[in-house]
């Protein structure tokens, strides 16, 4: 990415090394940049820390199993009767974090409650609970067995990879219902006639608000996945760098979307969690944190950004949403979402969040710790993400 | 002042008499109804705030009982794993006696047991199963 650079990585990371950097949470930058000024924040902080927690249904994991006596090419595997994409290699499998057990009565009886699915397989394998693996295969001259079942944990798999093909996403909606009945979605339980909204943004802390143009994150920035140290692996799906911006350079939507990569047997699963939505299905909730480094002073004004200047679009998901009918009631800041209550159509209705700002907090405060005292270095992006034109045109 | 959220089951043997007039009047109880389902002459079903000192609590109980009405106290329905909740914030979208509630500073969501009445909406609500108990609702059975 071409953009002035007043402090170099190698600066950054030299000071990581020594034990000098100064780094700060996203929400306490915002505080010195609010007291201080940008110029004054530039000159005094090297790294800013980012991270969000929630559910993040494009999520899943490359597992290897390793190989069977006698050998196996496994077509059809399940961890815990959750199926798991099996048309790779002999025991390689991609299991999906919104696959449902099989025999889950789904929505028959709604809302279906979703009890258990890829993502909770993730979070017991990560937690090093004993897990009933099941394959069946066709049988070849090279691989000869056709059923296969055993326990494992996490230890007797060869290889465990989160491999998430879209997480973080940069904004997001804030979601009402205008229909006459309770809906049940992935953005929460909804009541009718608009008696409530919910939205799912850690705001102020979140990773791609901090680096509206993806100055910084970009494919080997390496991250906070779970636990352990991850890396973005590639432009999430739907990345889309041309939504609208504000003057900040904010986007007002969706927008930027990281996809990332994580070794499962590092993880803790206190920061990657199974959820079962009601009457939605299956998740994965996951903790991601992103360290920017200040290379520039246009990136300290960017990380001061504070939940008053960001908004998002209210979006009616009772009748809107599930037409397509792509239209926003209006704009509420994250100030005003995160108070509680907020304005709609000139009614006063309550607000729930429905990802983690404590948990984003743990996880931006982790990794500043491992940045500050354990000298976890920066990786500058090898590949930038698509991004838009600075200033904005 | 203490206050207590209450289930008050009336069997059709008792369901025509004077006793909440008799809690208020005789054992100083100051009760607000949250919510009531009468089945005439089958079973009526009253959720009670019951405030006063923890002396009149006591004694108002213990005359309901007395007077055979099946007392369930709601605080003790619901309980919450502290180690699986991650204070997402879903809970509170359903919640409606802010019995479950978002601390604004840190944004943590806080329990408070007494100001719940067992309708079971944050067991359906919680992605991460960290609410448990009986509801009192059977439409929201678990």
């Amino acid at each position: 990415m071409d953009i002035p650079i007043q402090r170099s990585y190698e600066e950054i990371n030299e000071k990581i090394r020594q034990g000098k950097a100064v780094v700060l949470r996203a929400d306490e930058m915002t505080e010195l940049v609010s007291s201080e000024g940008v110029k004054s924040a530039f000159k005094k902080v090297d790294v800013v820390t980012t991270g969000t927690f929630g559910a993040m249904c494009s999520s899943g994991a490359f597992i290897n199993f390793g190989h069977t006596r006698p050998k196996m090419k496994a077509t059809s595997v399940w961890l815990n009767d959750v199926e798991a994409y099996g048309a790779l290699a002999a025991v390689d499998i991609y299991l999906g974090a919104t696959q449902v057990q099989e025999d889950d009565p789904l929505n028959r009886v709604h809302p279906g409650r979703f009890r258990y699915g890829g993502g909770h397989v993730i979070e017991d394998l990560i937690a090093g609970r004993p897990v009933r693996l099941r394959a069946k295969s066709y049988g070849t001259d090279c691989y000869p067995l056709r059923e296969y079942e055993t326990t494992v944990t996490i230890r007797d798999l060869r290889d465990a990879f989160l491999y998430n093909p879209r997480n973080s996403y940069q904004n997001y909606n804030c979601a009402v219902n205008l229909s006459k009945r309770t809906i049940y979605t992935y953005m929460g339980i909804l009541r009718p006639n608009m008696a409530n909204a919910t939205y799912s943004s850690a705001g102020q802390l979140s990773p791609l608000l901090n680096d509206p143009y993806y100055w910084t994150i970009g494919v080997g920035t390496r991250i906070f996945l779970g636990g352990a140290a991850g890396v973005v692996s590639w432009r999430g799906t739907q990345h889309n760098p041309d939504a609208p911006r504000g003057e900040n350079g904010v986007v007002r939507e969706g927008a930027g979307t990281i996809a990332v990569t994580g070794d499962m047997k590092e993880m803790s699963a206190e920061y990657i969690r199974g959820a079962s939505l009601v009457g939605y299905g299956c998740s994965l909730m996951v903790g991601l944190g992103v360290p920017i480094p200040i290379l520039n002073e246009e990136l300290a004004r960017f990380t001061g950004v504070s939940d008053r200047d960001i908004v998002c679009q209210v979006v009616d998901y009772g009748i809107d949403y599930p037409n397509a009918v792509n239209r926003a009631l209006c704009e509420l800041s994250y100030a005003e979402l995160k108070s509680g209550r907020v304005e709609v159509q000139g009614r006063n209705i309550p607000a729930a969040p429905l990802s983690s700002y404590p948990m984003a907090v743990r996880v931006a405060e982790n990794l500043k710790s491992w940045i500050r005292d354990g000298g976890f270095v920066l990786g500058a992006p090898q590949v930038a993400l698509p991004s838009a034109p600075f200033p904005a045109v | 002042m203490a206050s207590k959220n209450v289930l008050l089951i009336f069997k059709p043997n008792i369901m025509y008499r004077p006793i909440i007039y008799r809690l208020a009047t005789e054992y100083g109880i100051i009760f607000n109804v949250l919510e009531a389902k009468i089945l005439p002459k089958q079973e009526g079903r009253l959720i009670l705030e019951l405030s006063g000192t923890d002396e009149d609590l006591v004694r108002g109980i213990a005359y309901l009982e007395e007077e055979l009405v099946q007392v369930e106290v709601l605080a003790d329905k619901m309980h919450r794993d502290e180690e699986r909740c991650v204070s997402c914030g879903a809970c509170t979208a359903v919640c409606r006696t802010d019995a479950l509630s978002i601390d604004r500073a840190t944004m943590e969501v806080r329990f408070h047991p007494e100001r719940c009445v067992a309708c079971g909406l944050c067991i359906l609500a919680c992605p991460v199963k960290a609410m448990s108990g009986v509801s009192i609702d059977n439409e929201n059975e678990i």
